[in-house]
């Protein structure tokens, strides 16, 4: 068998790096960056960027060394991701601030409001209500990352961990504190509000849960392709017929179900910079499935149907 | 992850390689000069409103009347270059411009109008005066650059003289915000209290105090990014005359 020799190079100084030789023909680059790991024992797989070209893409752990356009002497250039922190750290750490940090305003916790109100509870019946909506959300979310996602990357760049904290616990706590104060007014609409809020945000919390089902049966179990997500036999997934990103869809409905059940312009706000967020995500995905397949459905919208 | 401002274009493949970097066209170009000169005639008007202003009191105190006006007018006329980025005749940041004109439309509308107490101020005629040079030098640049025939004078001065008027506008800034602080704390002026209908409230009063604090961080970044750029723009003119 014809053995490889390979050399990593600094994308940068193109200093040489790293020289390995009897690579096996069919090793995967997921291979080459533990090999690269063992001379680098700080640069660990997950923030290697390994390329054929400096400035060029990243390629894949799953590409074999034989079918890369490289002689039986390979040379790559490697790049620093910087420190690199695991999806599933970074959502179960994002969504268990949030249910906290409710929770501690609900139960109205001291220091939060005037002595007198400490670990009393509200009067208004939809503020417990609130609290129970909140709390399963993100309950739902965080078993959802346990048990349910299955992520195309295994790493994010640590600064994310901050910036998307600061902004899933800063909105907790302001949403959180005006539900649970003393001075909350109820909807204006009464118990009809509440109703019509609470059956929107069921309805969406189930479409969503839906959706991350039916992604999740699109690929199977450690792998990370890609494939057309259609309709399926449940009624919630039948809105792929119209929609690229139906979660974001369902999220959205959930926030706005949540906005008219408590009547905050804080949860007003925090629905709205998701629904801006969320768009562009969803433009993004859109716009993948349209370069990565020929045959994708003509009339379907990123988010809302027909209009975004 | 920006999408595409109109939905997906498909070019042919041999545009990109005759794509030229686009740049305003004539049209904006004359525009953004008649912009400039009324902008810098605006600005001088206000000047020579002070200084009039001044030799007919005899005194510095409450020369802010005199040129009320046409400083709201100017002022917030400068909205319109978060336009210019916007639409791109102009090559600078729309998110750093609009920051800067947004924070001196704060200070005239916000704090200085809204607040009467503070117009007779002394560090309001501290931040008018900063204000007042630091425009006429940096729309007459404009003007100039836009026509290219910048005297080195007018280069020279718009990167040497905030070294002064940048530290004078942001004591007179603050000043003002500060004097402001007990009238606001007082009258609840643009605050809204707890109970309402919308289950939300703000402090005026704290934003303020929040805004005067923002500027430990701000203003020294903003400072020196200045100098580095005097000493880019100024900086070789130094080295020629080394070799005379």
């Amino acid at each position: 068998m014809k053995h490889y020799e390979v050399e990593i190079l600094d994308a940068k100084t193109k200093d040489k790096l790293c020289f390995l030789d009897k690579v096996e023909p069919n090793a995967t680059i997921g291979e080459i960056k533990s090999m690269f790991h063992k001379s680098h024992p700080q640069w660990y797989p997950a923030r290697q960027s390994i390329r054929l070209d400096p400035k060029g893409k990243s390629l894949k752990d799953e590409d074999v060394l034989q079918h890369l356009p490289v002689g039986t002497t390979a040379t790559f250039y490697f790049r620093d991701l910087g420190a690199q922190i695991s999806w599933v750290t970074v959502f179960l750490t994002e969504y268990a601030g949030p249910l906290l940090i409710y929770l501690m305003f609900y139960f109205r916790v001291p220091f939060i409001y005037a002595p007198k109100y400490d670990f009393t509870t509200s009067k208004h019946w939809v503020v417990h209500l609130a609290c129970m909506c909140h709390s399963f959300h993100y309950v739902k979310r965080l078993l959802e990352t346990l048990f349910v996602h299955r992520f195309s990357h295994g790493t994010m760049p640590l600064r994310n961990i901050f910036k998307n904290c600061t902004y899933y616990w800063g909105f907790a706590a302001w949403m959180a504190y005006y539900i649970n104060h003393p001075l909350y007014t109820p909807p204006i609409y009464g118990e009809q509000q509440i109703r019509l809020a609470l059956i929107v945000f069921l309805f969406c919390q189930i479409g969503n849960f839906s959706i991350h089902i039916a992604l999740r049966n699109l690929r199977p179990p450690g792998s990370k392709t890609r494939k057309i997500p259609y309709p399926t036999k449940n009624p919630f997934t039948w809105i792929f017929l119209l929609v690229s990103c139906p979660n974001y869809t369902y999220e959205l409905g959930s926030w706005l179900g949540f906005t008219l059940m408590t009547q905050c312009l804080p949860v007003a706000a925090f629905t709205l910079v998701g629904f801006i967020q969320m768009t562009v995500w969803a433009k993004g995905k859109h716009r993948s499935y349209l370069k990565e397949f020929r045959d994708y459905p003509t009339l379907r919208s990123p988010i809302l149907p027909f209009i975004l | 992850m920006s999408a595409p401002a109109m939905g997906t274009r498909k070019t042919a493949h041999t545009d990109s390689s005759n794509k030229k970097k686009k740049g305003p066209g004539t049209l904006a170009i004359a525009y953004l000069v008649i912009y400039n000169v009324v902008m810098t005639a605006g600005w001088l008007v206000i000047a020579v409103g002070l200084v009039r202003a001044y030799l007919a009191r005899g005194s510095y105190h409450g020369l802010y009347y005199s040129i009320e006006k046409p400083l709201k007018f100017f002022q917030t006329g400068a909205l319109l270059e978060i336009l210019h980025c916007a639409v791109g005749i102009v090559p600078s940041s729309v998110v750093l411009t609009g920051f800067q004109v947004m924070s001196r439309v704060f200070l005239t509308w916000a704090v200085t109008h809204s607040v009467r107490e503070v117009q007779s101020e002394d560090s309001v005629l501290l931040f008018v005066v900063a204000w007042t040079v630091t425009e006429i030098i940096r729309y007459s640049f404009y003007t100039f650059s836009l026509l290219n025939h910048l005297p080195y004078l007018i280069k020279w001065a718009r990167y040497t003289f905030f070294v002064v008027l940048y530290p004078m506008g942001v004591a007179g800034e603050l000043l003002t915000i500060y004097a402001a602080l007990p009238y606001v704390q007082k009258t609840g002026l643009y605050s809204i209290t707890l109970p309402n209908n919308y289950n939300f409230s703000f402090d005026y009063h704290t934003f303020l105090i929040l805004v005067m604090i923002s500027y430990i961080p701000l203003f020294p970044q903003l400072y020196f990014h200045m100098i580095r750029q005097r000493k880019k723009v100024l900086g070789h003119v130094e080295e020629y005359s080394k070799v005379e």
